[in-house]
């Protein structure tokens, strides 16, 4: 017996509204509430709410033998509760049937890991709080944002008592490995560490778009996998379904016959991540010194952080952790939250083609300034 | 008196202090009793009309107020030549700037840095030739109508000047607002230099708007001395005051730049300067307004410095945002590296602003109550700004003082002082 496991991220950051420099010190409004609505309930209808009731639908038909993982950010369940509580209520069932394991992460999808170990650790208490609050869990599995991972932010998730970590399989660390063992982290062997196979878990969001990838084609890969290898993890965002990749591609079809055809042609059995760590035995070590992530080509930090840009608005936002744990205050911990989002240092990256990072840099600015001036 | 203006952009349309001086020089001269027949170049979206539109002074959307204003603008007529000249752009960039319009596509992506200039595909693509079209049309225009005097202002209209002088057998009369020097620095494009020494060659006489262009129009482009004239520039007097404007919100000291951010206006010392100061008090906050082609250099230095939560970016401000700026202003810089005249730091003053200025600008040469420094002097830079945010005394003496001093600046007695140019002009003949 094999296990497939697959597991998705459910995200949604605070889009920051135009913030002038004029607006510093009167307006402490920062978001664009339009967009964050529209996004939102567009979400909800194209993916959240059809790909849930595909999914309760299977979980009815096959019950306990299919199983799968979501992890939410909190500032995703926040704007679900306010412009698209269906959706939540939806999600909610879902997760009542048992068939679902929620992951614990970082509540803002920050990089909060790499910045400063308390903010990390109070970003986590968070998210924890607040998935005992909505789906009345307490998750034991932790997947950092981004799959963000290093042989020390392993350690120090395992000292907030997780025993098992979900990663990047990137390609550089692994070396000549498999990405599909179970191991284990090199500071603290009681952390075990599942791997992401990138392969094909790209393969499915980047093919699917441009042709046809067909359940057989998923069928045959995972039967010419080596028979000695036992777990096999697929890994995207849960926008995929309806938002990444529109319904008329039949990426909802895909999984409606993807479980029924593992089960039939395959040795493989459907999985949770942390129903892994009760079953294998870690097969060695996962070396990662230099943080790794899953993104882009070079699977590294380069998207949030390095260039000038990126260093200073970190920097500053990072520098006034202090004064904000101290305030106490509820207004201010929300704004904080929310500009921890990797996405506000993603829209800095100048790596890539388009966007406008210098104008995204000055706007972000602005609002950090803002938000200081308010502790002062 | 009547006179051919060859002039730029009139509000609310205005881009620089080009725009400005034109429409300020043209008032005081209506005050002084001279008419005015107001050509400038702009791209209509109405392409099938004719070359030439003529309008009345108050169909042009500009703010006239004042009852008694109007009838000065019974005295100016405005006429607009199809054209895609714009100012403050040379061949290169223009070309550059005409491509990218013509290729923007739905993947361009305009944010708020970038000012949007109209072009028009009936016009020509090469700003050489547009200039020459424009002096075609210029003199034809100049034989319909009956003058005294012609006044070209900037080198993209020198040609048509020369052209409707020559048509007429008028007396011209040539603006130096800006040199390729100022602009350019050294490596100057020897076509445009060509154009401007041709035009003050064929002028009667020369108008600098300071000793400062003055010199440069004498040294490098050999002009003769007796032939040019300093008129410094003027400014409106303000009827607002800063009681009108929101206040910053900010509960330290604001230190302003304001203009395009290019090099010819230094705001890299301002930039350097600023990091000094904030190694010594972090609370004091710089704003760089205006867009240009350093601004992706600055902000990458600002980020470098580590300086991004005190030093903010506005884009390009213009009309009512300007002075808005200015009411939450502590201190305005100016570290101009070549300043023709540079009439914001006077802008500034009317609202009360105290303002650091570079030794080398004109308007330096006509205010008292300001701090001068060089422009590469970043510690005299830094120091000066230091100064005015820190020590009160100094800080009140600017205010009060600067203000008096620019609302006697007024654009009416620097348009007698042309109007005397005019008349010598004539007299010359």
């Amino acid at each position: 017996m094999r296990y497939l496991c697959f597991y998705f991220q459910v995200h949604q950051p605070y889009r920051l509204r135009t913030y002038r420099f004029f607006d510093i010190g009167k307006r402490h409004f920062y978001y664009d509430d339009y967009n964050n609505r529209i996004t939102m309930q567009r979400v909800a209808e194209r993916c959240y709410l059809p790909m849930n009731n595909l999914m309760l639908k299977k979980i009815e038909e096959l019950g306990n033998k299919i199983k799968f993982a979501i992890s939410f950010s909190g500032t995703a369940i926040e704007q679900m509760e306010v412009y698209a509580p269906y959706a939540l209520e939806s999600f909610k069932k879902l997760v009542a049937t048992g068939n679902v394991e929620v992951l614990a992460e970082t509540y803002s999808h920050s990089v909060s890991s790499l910045m400063n170990k308390d903010a990390f650790k109070m970003e986590v208490a968070e998210h924890k709080r607040l998935m005992k609050e909505i789906f009345n869990v307490r998750p034991k599995t932790f997947h950092n944002t981004e799959l963000i991972y290093s042989n020390e932010i392993g350690a120090d998730v395992a000292e907030m008592g997780f025993d098992l970590m979900l990663t990047e399989g990137a390609k550089h660390v692994l070396g000549w490995k498999s990405p599909n063992y179970l191991y284990v982290n090199a500071i603290n062997p009681k952390m075990k560490v599942m791997l992401r196979n990138w392969k094909m878990s790209d393969e499915i969001t980047l093919k699917f778009a441009h042709e046809t990838f067909k359940v057989e084609d998923f069928v045959n890969w995972l039967n010419s996998i080596p028979k000695e290898e036992e777990i096999v993890n697929i890994f995207f965002d849960y926008e995929t379904f309806g938002e990444g990749l529109d319904a008329s591609t039949g990426i909802f079809d895909f999984m409606k016959y993807l479980p029924d055809a593992v089960m039939k042609y395959t040795d493989f059995k459907l999985v949770t991540p942390h129903q892994i760590v009760e079953k294998l035995q870690p097969t060695g070590v996962f070396d990662a010194p230099i943080p790794l992530s899953c993104r882009d080509e070079e699977r590294d930090l380069s998207n949030w952080m390095g260039n000038d840009m990126q260093d200073d608005a970190l920097a500053t936002l990072y520098g006034c952790f202090k004064k904000v744990k101290a305030s106490k205050d509820e207004e201010l911990m929300r704004d904080w939250r929310a500009l921890q989002a990797a996405e506000n240092f993603a829209a800095m990256c100048t790596k890539h083609q388009g966007g406008t990072p210098y104008d995204y840099y000055i706007n972000y600015m602005n609002i950090l300034t803002d938000f200081i001036n308010r502790m002062k | 008196m009547r006179v051919l203006m060859f002039g730029w952009e009139f509000p609310p349309h205005i881009t620089g202090g080009l725009g400005t001086a034109c429409f300020g020089m043209t008032k005081g001269l209506a005050k002084n009793g001279v008419e005015v027949l107001f050509v400038v170049p702009k791209a209509h979206g109405d392409e099938d009309q004719t070359n030439v539109r003529l309008l009345n002074a108050s169909d042009v959307t500009v703010d006239i107020d004042h009852e008694t204003e109007r009838s000065y603008w019974d005295r100016v007529q405005y006429m607009e030549i199809g054209s895609n000249i714009i100012p403050y752009v040379g061949p290169e960039q223009y070309a550059t700037m005409f491509e990218e319009q013509r290729h923007a596509t739905r993947g361009f992506h305009s944010s708020v840095f970038a000012p949007r200039y109209e072009f028009s595909g009936k016009y020509g693509a090469n700003l050489m030739e547009e200039v020459a079209r424009y002096a075609l049309i210029g003199s034809s225009l100049a034989t319909k109508y009956d003058f005294d005097v012609i006044h070209a202002h900037d080198w993209l209209t020198y040609s048509a000047g020369i052209a409707a002088k020559e048509t007429t057998g008028k007396p011209l009369v040539v603006h130096m607002h800006a040199t390729e020097f100022d602009r350019s620095g050294e490596n100057i494009n020897t076509d445009v230099y060509a154009i401007e020494r041709r035009g003050m060659e064929a002028a009667d006489l020369v108008i600098t708007v300071s000793d400062w262009t003055r010199n440069i129009v004498i040294e490098k482009y050999g002009i003769n001395p007796d032939k040019v004239i300093t008129v410094h520039n003027a400014v409106e007097p303000s009827d607002k005051s800063l009681d009108e404007y929101e206040r910053s919100g900010l509960k330290n000291k604001v230190v302003t730049f304001l203009g395009r951010i290019t090099f010819q206006k230094g705001p890299e010392y301002f930039v350097e300067a600023a990091y000094k100061i904030l190694q010594v008090d972090p609370s004091i906050h710089f704003v760089m307004a205006g867009t240009g082609d350093l601004l992706q250099k600055m902000i990458k230095r600002v980020a470098q410095l580590k300086i991004g939560a005190n030093f903010h970016f506005t884009g390009f401000l213009k009309g009512n945002d300007v002075d808005q700026m200015f009411a939450m202003t502590d201190v305005f810089v100016m570290p101009s590296i070549s300043e023709p005249f540079g009439i914001v730091p006077l802008e500034a003053m009317r609202l009360k602003v105290p303002v650091v200025i570079s030794k080398q600008s004109g308007v330096s040469e006509v205010v008292e109550h300001a701090l001068k420094v060089d422009f590469w002097d970043i510690n005299g830079l830094a120091d000066a700004i230091y100064g005015i945010c820190k020590y009160k005394a100094v800080n009140e003496i600017f205010r009060k003082e600067g203000k008096e001093e620019v609302d006697n600046l007024k654009w009416e007695y620097a348009a007698k002082k042309i109007k005397n140019v005019y008349e010598l002009a004539i007299n010359l003949r």
